[in-house]
């Protein structure tokens, strides 16, 4: 399949959920993101690949809010959107779940579900009840097992833990679900689990990121793979169309194999 | 039952209080640091009487008399107000080693401008110059506080190196306003935040009806949270807990009201309050164990039946019990505290959740400025002076109610309610050496002792509970 053919695919589904164009962020000398473009369509999955340092989390924590980008630009459902800190990017329906979790580990499920956008009863003051009450019924959906909401984070297992960070990122109706190696601390059943959700999550139309070093996740859950190798991307290609060896090279070498669309950082080949 | 509370399985096994507690949900270390107290205070009687009997207290001793006990109160209170502070400082692993010198540049400005200012200008004793003094002193405190809190968080300075060179500065930028000289008298009506004299306490009558208030107040608290679980479908608590959670409150509203009831005011304070407001002073016989006055012939004499003075709650703990509700209502219920414990919890998660922490920061700082400024009025007022040695160590007896409240210094923890204990226990400790005539490097040994064992007991605590 070539490039153009891909571009018709996509032309398919319509408008491109997220477009980030030519982004670019430094750290000091350190060009973090270089130049990265990538799109994701409503019920797709696109895997973000490549070695630690490559910048894929950079490229996302652009897209959260967490990181302020130098240049390039971000379109939501084709209009220019302008994040500059986390509460923007949950304003357009941004969720993200981050490879530490990022949970207040001294509070409850519920506190942590809610954190930043508490339920307040009509005199201002927090609504612990009701807060809880929602959180027994999201977390009943999610992990039927989970009883200890009475507890800090800190005492739950990781699957636990990280059923609260799921929650959280899906209660608030995203559309633009992040996650960033989302199945680093778990077992292999909970890895299944997230494998399921993930699929569930696609059919309501979410359109997801999913950031792994691990190829074979990402070969089995994601519709398109975008490479990223020293801060550029190298390519982007449909899963069904390469091989694990040919993304391999992509990550490895930067080498862009013929039925991915090479980007800035694939290696200038013959 | 495990389903709700979450503590595990109740296994059939344990013994009675255990599930006890467990059913009524009650903080098990804030009851051994009741227990611990009690120790305390129990040692300190049965030693004092020993040393020197027919102190009249509970066991023969001076400490378990309703003078001690109340004068107690009122010496905790300057540590205890801003104590509820330091918690959420330290819950937000930040430090604030400068209230103390805060303390003193606020309680030396509202003084010069009391006593050197407005007294002259306005005449003294004119009742405006209490309530502007009242007013610089607190927005003073919050402005210090505030200016600590932006290089904190803006100036991405350490906390423990903005408020090390507060503690150095402030207390020298006071003994520049005041030219190191003691500030003295405050004004009358401001003196009275300190709890001096008879006029300083709301009497028997108004401390019973605030402790009637405080009773229903609990009930119709419990019922309130009662009904709400009910209503969403949550298993409540049984309802003899409940109402043992109602029992005790109260009972322990009605005792601490019975004690500062039964404090009557000395003798010779009682006859001035006599003389000053022209109420008439009965004749009677000389008694001279007796702590009524009365008259005989011309003179005022102590004796068994006469003319007595109930004090009942003094002003400044009515402050620390004031300031202790709002702050824990500010800590549990606001979403500024859950975002303060959310933030100490993890600092990136709470920024990475939306929670502007610099902000935040800024607010906690703010807020603990505030307080130094309650605790300054009160210190100053008690002393009727606003002296250069002020607040001197204050800023180490905060933190260390703080932490033997159970807050912990790694951040995320702590609760307002066992730090005021922590000020409580540190302050019995104070008094307690003092009744022993012990000296006060004695005391100071024994604080530091009780500091460090206090942590150590915690932590043993913590990892069981694990």
């Amino acid at each position: 399949m070539t490039a153009e053919t891909i571009s018709a695919d996509a032309a398919s589904r319509g408008a491109p959920l997220v477009e980030m164009n030519d982004i670019s962020i430094a750290f000091g000398g350190i060009k973090a993101v270089d130049h990265a473009t990538v799109d994701l369509y409503p019920g797709e999955v696109v895997g973000l690949l490549g070695h630690n340092g490559a910048g894929k989390s950079t490229l996302i924590k652009v897209l959260s809010g967490a990181y302020q980008r130098d240049s390039g630009s971000i379109r939501i459902d084709g209009k220019d959107a302008e994040i500059s800190n986390p509460r923007d990017a949950k304003a357009y329906g941004i969720e993200t779940i981050y490879q530490t979790l990022a949970l207040a580990d001294n509070v409850d499920a519920a506190a942590n579900l809610y954190l930043g956008r508490e339920l307040r009863t009509r005199w201002g003051t927090l609504d612990d009840i009701a807060m809880e009450a929602e959180c027994r019924k999201v977390m009943g959906r999610l992990n039927p097992n989970f009883r200890r909401f009475k507890e800090p984070v800190k005492s739950l297992s990781g699957g636990q833990r990280q059923s609260v960070a799921i929650a959280r990122a899906i209660h608030f109706n995203a559309r633009i679900l992040i996650m960033d190696e989302p199945t680093a601390a778990l077992g292999p059943q909970e890895t299944a689990q997230v494998g399921e959700l993930i699929l569930q999550l696609k059919a309501q139309g979410i359109g997801i990121f999913l950031i792994s070093h691990d190829i074979h996740d990402v070969f089995d859950l994601a519709d398109r793979v975008a490479v990223m190798k020293n801060g550029r991307v190298v390519g982007t290609a449909r899963v069904k169309d390469v091989t694990k060896d040919e993304v391999l090279g992509m990550i490895i070498l930067g080498k862009c194999p013929p039925a991915a669309i090479p980007g800035p950082g694939a290696i200038k080949s013959a | 039952m495990a389903e709700q509370s979450g503590s595990g399985p109740a296994t059939s096994n344990e013994g009675l209080f255990t599930r006890l507690v467990r059913a009524a949900e009650i903080d098990t270390r804030m009851l051994g640091m009741i227990a611990a107290m009690f120790l305390i205070w129990v040692g300190f009687d049965v030693l004092s009487g020993i040393l020197r009997p027919g102190g009249g207290g509970l066991l023969g001793g001076t400490f378990l008399t309703s003078r001690n006990l109340w004068i107690l109160l009122v010496q905790t209170s300057v540590i205890a107000v801003m104590t509820t502070g330091m918690v959420l400082i330290i819950v937000l692993r930040q430090i604030d080693l400068s209230v103390g010198s805060m303390l003193n540049v606020v309680a030396i400005t509202a003084g010069v401008l009391q006593v050197f200012q407005l007294g002259p200008w306005l005449g003294v004793g004119h009742p405006i110059i209490w309530i502007i003094a009242v007013l610089v002193a607190l927005l003073l405190g919050a402005a210090i506080g505030a200016f600590n809190g932006v290089l904190i968080a803006y100036g991405q300075i350490p906390s423990f190196i903005v408020t090390l060179g507060g503690l150095i500065a402030y207390r020298g930028i006071a003994f520049l306003i005041a030219s190191g000289v003691t500030v003295a008298p405050m004004d009358k009506t401001f003196k009275l935040i300190g709890g001096n004299g008879p006029a300083a306490s709301i009497g028997p009558v108004w401390s019973w009806v605030l402790a009637a208030v405080a009773c229903v107040a609990i009930g119709i608290a419990v019922v309130g949270g009662r009904r709400r679980r009910v209503q969403f479908g949550f298993k409540p608590k049984p309802v003899w807990a409940e109402i043992l959670s109602v029992v005790v409150g109260c009972a322990a509203v009605l005792g601490t009201t019975a004690v500062v009831n039964s404090y009557l005011y000395p003798p010779k304070v009682a006859e001035r309050f006599a003389l000053d407001n022209n109420i008439p002073i009965p004749t009677g016989v000389e008694a001279k164990a007796g702590l009524a006055i009365c008259k005989a012939g011309d003179k005022v004499v102590t004796c068994l039946d006469g003319l007595s003075f109930q004090t009942g709650y003094p002003i400044p703990v009515l402050i620390m019990i004031a300031v202790g509700l709002i702050m824990t209502f500010v800590a549990k219920r606001t979403r500024f505290g859950r975002y303060v414990f959310a933030t100490g919890g993890n600092p990136e998660a709470a920024e990475l959740a939306g929670i502007n922490t610099k902000r935040l920061t800024v607010m906690v700082f703010t807020l603990m400025g505030g307080l130094v400024g309650v605790s300054a009025i009160i210190a100053s007022a008690r002393l009727d002076a606003a002296t250069t040695a002020l607040g001197t160590l204050n800023e180490l007896y905060v933190i260390a109610a703080a932490v033997i409240g159970g807050t912990s210094l790694a951040g995320g923890i702590g609760t307002i309610y066992g730090a005021i204990l922590g000020a409580l226990l540190m302050q019995s400790l104070q008094s307690g050496m003092g009744l022993l005539n012990a000296d006060s490097a004695y005391t100071d040994v024994v604080t530091g002792l009780v500091l460090v064992l206090a942590v150590f007991v915690d932590q043993v605590y913590r990892r069981r509970v694990k």
